[in-house]
């Protein structure tokens, strides 16, 4: 009840009309920003606070603005990723896997769509949890030590690599390559430089985005340059918007689902976005994707990443304004804007300044409604991009890649690399591997080896470590039975085992 | 529809535009060499905007980031691309001259660019969990004597990295082997922050402005404060090393450097600036808010400073077998 009078205080602060103002600004900035793959939300923010100080907006109003941003982006982030096949932020790449499948056969307007609502269903959902409980789970977070995040990071991997099927040695070596290339770079453990070659450019490892855009944008172009197809994608149905509402319906559990895992992730200021949307992938999968279809269009697979890194957001807000610590370089911009005008974020400012956090809380839910009201009517509008014959699109799609992979690094070597990943996933894809256990080594192989090594480092190379707290183990559990589980259940069903995520790419030769 | 289309496009095209724009517009610029939300970053960010707002310039102080390296694709970029670069800036602190003490930017060293200004300090800190067992120095140096193990350090940066090298520094000077020290990496401050929260780490090695809010509700306990002088505000009530007996200090200076190869009279026109900004209002109000204490070097003084500085670092690096 308590919750309910301090959200009731928080929405007297969103709704004056210069706070209405501000969310939408910083909402119609964000999903904009999201949209154009390579710039990211946090770019965004940092250009703006100059102006919110020279404004003299106070406090509350600035974090109005600058989160929505943040989350706005969250909605753009998945338009390029399921038009064109170009990731627009790394959170998003997991909703690459069904939701390109989905436009390629034609169904482009209702990924969009479904990526518009359950985007909705994330940011909506977590807002509540994160009234009822940001001072519990920030306890929650202090709790998740180095040997949970490596039980948590094997769970991921379990729900990927148990899988059985024909392509599970496929998706191991692909798995494999991915945990190779994220060993380039500096090691902080050790303080030594690892498989650089002597080349400084390599000392902070592959950058996600770069091998990222590689594997997937720049070797579909490829792919489409050997085929010389002259014609267009699938044509994009585009029914009215109360028709996609309707279909995405089937899929709200899925976002339901997504939206708890996403958020009980993105807590975590060791994980992130990334983590979440491919853990809620995963687990999703694993729940129900009974015919195998993820991977190749399930509108599920779009809906449950998309909830899940939207619901990652609004739960990234929880260590910064309960703990003061920011868990990504997104939250890192907003704690400086924040400590620069004179709100400390941590423990305290529930008590000193209440206004800001509910005043926060109240505007995300103003600001996820304007979201899915701009998104949907402009699902459309993006649908449109597909009209373009392909011999205009791809050199386009090409372009982006390289524009938005300099615009990361500002750096030629990106630019080559992308492109040899662009010729390493053709081959893939040629030789039937499947890329996203790729790209899933990449991004939890270094989470993976960080936390082991550090929860072995504290326990002065005791392995029991792994197993001694009551989370850690309840985590193994549930790796273990996400392992164990879908043999038991494919040798029932007779074979229709699920492993899609793994089939998903390598399949359409 | 049709004017959803529009408008949208129109806002793209001119977010699309500001970009491109930003980027061609002949201005001054300031170069972070680390993503938008770390300490070079609020360096850049601060300057520009004092700069601003005391008319200081001509034309805008644009703050760029160029990450990488730890800073040294900027050096790098800042020696080999803008050498005679008259309208640049970059960012530095103790992380700068820690990684070119150790050889971290390749063969590219100290003399390669013109240290400009510090403006600015942080200070480091040693703190624990509020209910720990050690309230002060001798406390913590006592227990590790008798049992080194025991006792983990976490920090927000690499091994060998500030962080690590503040408490190699503190068991240098109460004379334990430094080897001996258990020292733990983590992403950044605030996850080694978490980490002490959690109990995972018995102390917590970063700066002070990191611990401020935890601090503030009782959840953490400052050892010492590694300042040559006891610090004011929250950390009033804190004891520095040198006052409980041990000469150590860490001074994260935020300063500047240019690139060598611009003119004595570009020079002296940016110390000039810089010594208006440290001297001004606007400054110290910045200052204030984000817990940034006074500290001005300007000019020759600080590049004596930085080279001294290197050379400390140097030689502690050598002796603490961090480098070759």
């Amino acid at each position: 009840m308590e919750a309910i009078q301090h959200l009731a205080s928080g929405f007297a602060v969103a709704l004056q009309p210069l706070n209405v103002i501000l969310a939408f600004v910083g909402v119609l900035v964000g999903t904009t920003v999201g949209m154009l793959p390579g710039i990211g939300p946090i770019n965004a923010i940092a250009v703006l606070i100059p102006i919110a100080f020279a404004l003299r907006l106070p406090p509350e109003s600035a974090l109005i603005m600058l989160a929505g941003i943040y989350y706005g982006s969250q909605y753009g982030n998945s338009i390029s990723t399921i038009l064109l096949n170009v990731p627009g932020t790394a959170s998003a790449v997991t909703t690459a896997l069904d939701g390109y499948a989905m436009t390629q056969s034609g169904r482009a307007a209702s990924a969009l769509a479904v990526s518009a609502i359950a985007s909705f269903v994330g940011g909506t959902l977590s807002i509540f949890g994160l009234v009822l409980f940001a001072p519990l789970l920030a306890k929650w977070a202090i709790r998740f030590g180095p040997a949970e995040y490596f039980a948590l990071m094997v769970f991921a991997f379990a729900a990927l690599a148990g899988l059985a099927g024909a392509n599970r040695a496929k998706a191991l070596v692909a798995t494999s390559l991915g945990l190779l290339l994220a060993t380039v770079g500096f090691d902080p453990n050790s303080g030594l430089a690892r498989f650089t070659f002597g080349e400084m450019k390599l000392l902070d490892g592959m950058d996600f985005v770069v091998v990222t855009i590689g594997l997937f944008a720049v070797s579909e172009v490829f792919r489409v340059l050997e085929g010389g197809e002259a014609g267009r994608l699938a044509a994009a149905a585009i029914g009215s918007v109360m028709a996609r509402v309707r279909e995405a319906v089937a899929a709200a559990w899925t976002m339901v689902r997504g939206s708890v895992v996403g958020f009980l992730v993105g807590v975590l200021p060791g994980a992130g976005g990334t983590v979440a949307s491919f853990m809620a992938y995963a687990t999703e999968q694993r729940l129900v994707d009974r015919r195998g279809t993820f991977g190749s269009g399930d509108m599920r697979g779009v809906a449950a990443p998309e909830a899940a890194n939207n619901a990652a957001a609004t739960g990234a807000m929880i260590p910064l304004l309960t703990l003061g610590i920011p868990g990504s370089g997104t939250t890192a911009v907003l704690l400086g804007a924040l400590l620069g005008m004179n709100v400390t974020p941590g423990p305290l400012l529930l008590e000193q300044r209440p206004e800001v956090f509910w005043g926060l809380a109240a505007s995300m839910y103003l600001g996820n409604a304007m979201l899915l009201v701009l998104n949907l009517p402009l699902v459309g509008v993006f649908v449109r991009v597909l009209e373009l014959p392909r011999w205009a699109l791809f050199p386009g799609v090409a372009a982006l890649s390289f524009v938005a992979v300099y615009a990361v690094n500002q750096s030629v070597l990106d630019l080559w690399l992308m492109t040899g990943f662009g010729v390493v996933g053709y081959l893939m894809r040629r030789a039937g591997f499947p890329l996203a256990p790729l790209i899933l080594g990449l991004v939890l192989g270094p989470l993976m080896e960080k936390n082991v090594r550090r929860a072995l480092a504290l326990s002065g190379g005791d392995w029991g470590v792994l197993f001694s707290s009551p989370l850690a183990i309840a985590l193994w559990i549930l790796a273990a039975a996400t392992a164990v589980l879908p043999w038991l259940v494919s040798r029932r069903g007779a074979g229709r085992g699920a492993l899609s995520l793994l089939r998903a790419e390598g399949g359409s030769q | 529809m049709n004017l959803w289309y529009r408008g949208w496009l129109l806002l793209f095209l001119a977010v699309a535009l500001a970009g491109c724009q930003a980027r061609r517009q002949r201005s001054f610029e300031c170069i972070a060499p680390a993503n938008p939300g770390g300490g070079w970053d609020l360096t850049c960010r601060l300057i520009a905007q004092a700069a601003g707002e005391l008319r200081l310039l001509p034309a805008t102080l644009r703050v760029t980031n160029l990450p990488g390296a730890g800073g040294g694709m900027a050096f790098a970029h800042t020696v080999s691309v803008r050498n005679r670069d008259s309208s640049l800036i970059v960012a530095a602190s103790p992380a700068t001259t820690l990684r070119l003490a150790q050889g971290q930017y390749g063969d590219l060293e100290a003399g390669d660019v013109r240290w400009l200004a510090a403006v600015g300090a942080e200070y480091g800190v040693l703190a624990v969990a509020a209910g720990a067992p050690w309230r002060s120095l001798d406390d913590l140096v006592s227990a590790w004597r008798s049992n080194p193990g025991r006792i983990v350090v976490g920090g927000g940066s690499a091994v060998g990295g500030q962080d690590h090298m503040k408490v190699l520094l503190l068991a240098d000077r109460a004379g334990i082997d430094p080897r001996s020290i258990r020292y733990v990496p983590f992403d950044g401050g605030g996850e080694a922050l978490t980490a002490l929260l959690g109990g995972f780490i018995q102390v917590f090695s970063g700066e002070a402005s990191e611990i401020e809010a935890q601090l503030e509700a009782g959840n953490v306990a400052v050892v010492a404060v590694l300042a040559p002088e006891r610090l004011g505000g929250k950390l009033a009530g804190f004891p520095t090393a040198k006052e409980q007996g041990y000469d150590l200090s860490w001074i994260t200076w935020r300063g500047f450097y240019v690139p060598r190869g611009i003119s004595d009279s570009a020079y002296r026109r940016w110390v000039d600036l810089m010594r208006r900004v440290v001297q001004s209002e606007p400054w110290r109000e910045a200052r204030n808010r984000y817990g940034i204490e006074p500290f001005a070097l300007l000019g020759s003084d600080f590049e004596r400073f930085v080279r001294a500085e290197v050379e400390t670092l140097r030689g502690i690096s050598l002796e603490l077998g961090l480098i070759r």
